[in-house]
């Protein structure tokens, strides 16, 4: 394995002898359930939690073939977008040595990047799995909302977070995604659609009449070189038959704030079961059982978990929750209204994955508000509950720049299509 | 409030219900988790990843638990929503697997129903605000000492995820008798529909809301005025788990506030525990502050659309209707229609008896002797379930001759339910088995012989005296004997 803490876990848990994902490896992201393989979630909360069942994915991957190596570091609770907030301590970026992989996903990125696994998992809150992509250099995929089964994945924002999957090509990471895909009894917002999907073979680079309108909204706040390297990859599709055009989204100027009140607001409550009864640090403490569990999260939360659980709580608490919470429902209402009548014009929506390359580690910790704005083009996504993918277009002195392309909902096949033309 | 001398007023009590009842399913309300407790389970073993909200598990909707609570509604004439959605409850408690509880919000699958009772005679209906569905949380065990005082508290999630329903009504009742009147009428309809079963341990749990009025703010109609109930300082009474145990509870209650107005006091807005044992109502802390719950939608439960479950899922004849038909068909006056349906079982138990006896001795027989006796003894039909064939035998030996009514009520009924045995075991034991003809001959022959004096009344036109020889023979037959045949032989042979 590399030497960039890429792992909380390494342990091997091999698949079945054949299937589409025979003789693959992959890294699975520490929030996704493991019968018997601990699940931090990158938190000291749950450093010793052993789950006793496979998320549905799990399974899949499995049953398809591939061996699991490790479980992957993320941002705690998946709160985060470098990989820094993980109590088990930051990952390298393997592509860009010395730079953070992005994150929440970061473990599962920089496991391909650096060749330690064939595939990776993640799991896409506001971009989760596109962001660390981009900064890695590697392929994510944000699936529409349902696509894939979250059963057994700790839930952070569960209206908003998707199992997405990482790779080195387009085609492997549609190949994966064909795996996961599909209804499950278990998760009753799943659908039927990806039930005999064939996404490894919509990976033919044909763009050839595809239309792609680049959301000037989301270029604004990108850093010119990050634009240049955006522009020169639309160049290539144009050249390869795609038609490029211009589109506005008024509603994403909102999208920032919406997705993070709804994000914590769903986060104060998912994690509301971490109270020391059954997870947590042991220990005799003293006072009535809500002193003890307000001392187990003060010790077992970091900084960044407890800053989101006390938004969210504020954000839901009665007098504000028209304020805030209501109010980001509409904005989200509206996010989703602007994408729909945005394919009405074009196929596929166009935007740099994140608008600045992987900071160096340590340098963005101190700085919430910044680090937040970094999620500005992959939470519109999420808010929509639309399918995007982030493809490398290409490097600004040697640290990775991004493409995303966005679909209409269960537009997998055009996205992988459009991506893999970028690839050749 | 100003303390100065008020003018003894009248008040008017006003009580709401907010009742929760398990449903009954066969599986938990998001997991397929048996809702059926082994006699000698382990604590935690019925569980699994989603009743347990271990990380990442995933409520999915029980849909037999939504239909029962469609049944509920169309019984109580509620509005069913064209969609219903699920929200979360947030508050931190242990017995609580991921503390919050999925509730139902701004979108109950029962909206604006009622449900009519009759208390003496008079019937009334009671406003149902809404009904919706909720998981139970676990129970808890206090090792060696009270909530607050124990050195341990024991979590066991076997309970975690049993469907219930919380039917909340308006505050539309004006005594404790009228909330023990809707609560036996509402577990009437809840069984009748199948939905619960009032023999389950914990199966209905009732708060109640109470506060006195001044009786001026009361229409003749009953309805209150909104001011006067908003102002009035109100007591929620909890763990309440009859339909007996409330009209005790409240009428504690309403003792306890009019004292408390009467010497000045006034009533404490508080949270009140009804203990049973004790039959009283005891302060539990009073609350600081309103709990916020910071409800807001579950999005792993996408909405259900239910306007059509309406038409779909039939519901069996109601106690109502059943009433009214016991009248015209078997010709049954109100007052025994009405004890005959009030529960499913008397009233299927009625069905079955009428079917091969005559109506009236069904209706003798089940209305007064079988739930008399119960009643005497506190019990319930519910008690003598398995046993309704072992009845049927009874009524079928006296209906047969072979027993005689009186000792068949006085003796074989009483015998039954005291000794739990059979009726035949009981008829051989006491020798109660009516004596054959040739018996009863013998036994006239032997009365006319040692009583020459009443023979000789007799023929000398004295009423009494034939009277007193059925006595006698009666005597010698220990009552197997039926009076009217007696009588007969005893004229046959004295005319000779
Ligand atoms: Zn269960």
């Amino acid at each position: 394995m590399s030497d960039h803490n890429v792992f909380v876990t390494e342990s091997t848990v091999a698949g079945d002898d054949a299937g589409p994902l025979a003789d693959r490896t992959i890294a699975i992201k520490d929030n996704m359930s493991t019968e018997g393989v601990r699940t931090t979630c990158g938190s000291a909360m749950l450093a010793d939690y052993v789950p006793p069942y496979n998320a549905t994915v799990v399974d899949r991957v499995l049953d398809a073939g591939a061996t699991i190596v490790g479980k992957a570091n993320m941002d705690e609770f998946a709160m985060g977008g470098t990989t820094e907030t993980s109590a088990f301590g930051p990952t390298e970026n393997p592509a860009a040595p010395g730079h953070v992989p992005g994150g929440s996903s970061g473990g599962s990125a920089a496991a391909v990047a650096a060749g330690d696994a064939d595939l990776a998992l993640g799991s896409d809150t506001g971009g989760s799995v596109r962001n660390p992509a981009a900064f890695c250099g590697v392929v994510g995929i944000k699936p529409t909302y349902g696509l894939v089964s979250r059963y057994g994945i700790v839930a952070y924002a569960n209206s908003l977070e998707q199992v997405g999957p990482l790779a080195t090509t387009v085609e492997d990471a549609a190949l994966l995604l064909d795996v996961i895909a599909g209804p499950d009894d278990h998760d009753a917002t799943t659908h039927d659609r990806a039930a005999d999907s064939e996404y490894a073979a919509a990976a033919d680079g044909d763009v050839d009449g595809l239309s792609i309108g680049v959301i000037t909204d989301l270029i604004e706040g990108a850093d010119d070189d990050v634009v240049e390297t955006f522009e020169a990859s639309l160049d290539e599709l144009e050249s390869q038959g795609a038609e490029i055009t211009e589109v506005s989204l008024d509603s994403l100027e909102h999208a920032v704030q919406a997705y993070y009140v709804i994000a914590m607001s769903e986060a104060s409550s998912n994690l509301a079961r971490f109270d020391g009864v059954r997870y947590g640090p042991e220990g005799d403490r003293e006072g009535n059982w809500n002193d003890s569990f307000a001392a187990v999260r003060e010790e077992g939360f970091g900084p960044e978990v407890k800053r989101r659980i006390l938004l969210g709580t504020y954000a839901l608490s009665a007098g504000y929750h028209d304020k805030y919470y209501k109010k980001a429902q509409d904005a989200r209402a509206w996010v989703k209204q602007d994408f729909d009548e945005a394919f009405e014009e074009v196929d596929v929506l166009a935007s740099p994955t994140m608008p600045v390359t992987p900071p160096a580690l340590g340098e963005s910790l101190d700085d919430p508000l910044q680090l937040y704005l970094m999620d500005a083009n992959t939470v519109p996504v999420n808010l929509a509950n639309l399918p995007a993918i982030s493809v490398p277009a290409g490097d600004v002195d040697g640290l990775p720049v991004g493409l995303q392309l966005i679909g209409p909902k269960f537009g997998e096949e055009t996205i992988i299509r459009a991506a893999s033309a970028v690839e050749e | 409030m100003t303390a100065q001398a008020v003018e003894p007023t009248e008040h008017a009590v006003v009580i709401g219900l907010e009742v929760h009842v398990q449903l009954e399913t066969s599986t938990k309300i998001f997991c397929g988790c048996s809702t059926t407790a082994d006699d000698d389970e382990e604590p935690n073993s019925r569980t699994c990843p989603v009743c347990l909200g271990l990380p990442g598990a995933l409520p999915v909707l029980n849909e037999g638990a939504v239909e029962a609570a469609v049944k509920i509604g169309k019984a109580l004439e509620a509005d069913i929503p064209e969609r219903t959605t699920f929200h979360r409850k947030n508050y931190y408690y242990p017995d609580l697997p991921k503390n919050f509880q999925l509730t139902q919000y701004d979108a109950p699958i029962c909206q604006q129903g009622s449900l009519e009772i009759s208390v003496e005679g008079t019937r009334r209906a009671i406003g149902i605000t809404r009904a919706h569905l909720e998981e139970d949380p676990g129970s808890l065990q206090h090792k060696g000492g009270s909530i607050d005082t124990a050195d341990a508290t024991l979590i066991n999630y076997n309970r975690a995820g049993t469907p219930l329903v919380e039917i909340v009504t308006e505050p539309d009742f004006r005594s404790p008798q009228e909330t023990r009147a809707f609560l036996a009428k509402l577990e009437g309809v809840l069984e009748y529909l199948g939905v619960f079963d009032s023999t389950r341990d914990g199966s209905l749990r009732v708060d109640a809301n109470i506060s006195l009025v001044d009786s001026e703010a009361v229409d003749d109609d009953g309805s209150i005025d909104d001011d006067a109930l908003a102002d009035a300082n109100r007591t929620e009474v909890k763990n309440i788990s009859s339909h007996k145990g409330a009209e005790k509870a409240l009428a504690y209650e309403v003792t306890r506030q009019k004292n408390a107005v009467r010497r000045g006091r006034g009533v404490e807005t508080e949270t009140r525990h009804w203990d049973e044992s004790r039959g009283i109502t005891v302060s539990m802390r009073s609350k600081e502050s309103e709990a916020d719950y910071r409800y807001f939608r579950e999005a792993d439960l996408p909405p259900l659309e239910v306007s059509h479950w309406k038409e779909e899922i039939p519901i069996p004849e109601l106690p109502d209707a059943r009433r009214e038909r016991f009248e015209s068909e078997y010709g049954l006056g109100s007052e025994a229609a009405s004890k005959l349906t009030s529960t499913k079982s008397v009233a299927d138990f009625f069905e079955s008896v009428a079917e091969s006896f005559d109506a009236d001795l069904a209706a003798t027989w089940v209305a007064d002797n079988l739930l008399g006796e119960l009643n005497y003894r506190d019990m319930e039909i519910t008690d003598v379930e398995g046993r309704l064939e072992e009845f049927t035998r009874l009524i079928e030996l006296v209906d047969a001759e072979e027993l005689t009514v009186k000792n068949a009520e006085e003796i074989v009924l009483r015998e039954m339910l005291d000794e739990g045995e059979a009726p035949e075991t009981i008829v051989d034991r006491e020798g109660l088995g009516k004596a054959d003809e040739g018996e009863i001959e013998g036994f006239v022959t032997e009365a006319i012989e040692e009583n020459p004096d009443a023979v000789e009344d007799f023929h000398n036109g004295e009423d009494g005296a034939l009277n007193f020889l059925v006595g006698q023979v009666m005597q010698k037959s220990q009552g197997s004997a039926d009076p009217g045949s007696v009588n007969e032989l005893l004229r046959a042979e004295l005319a000779e």
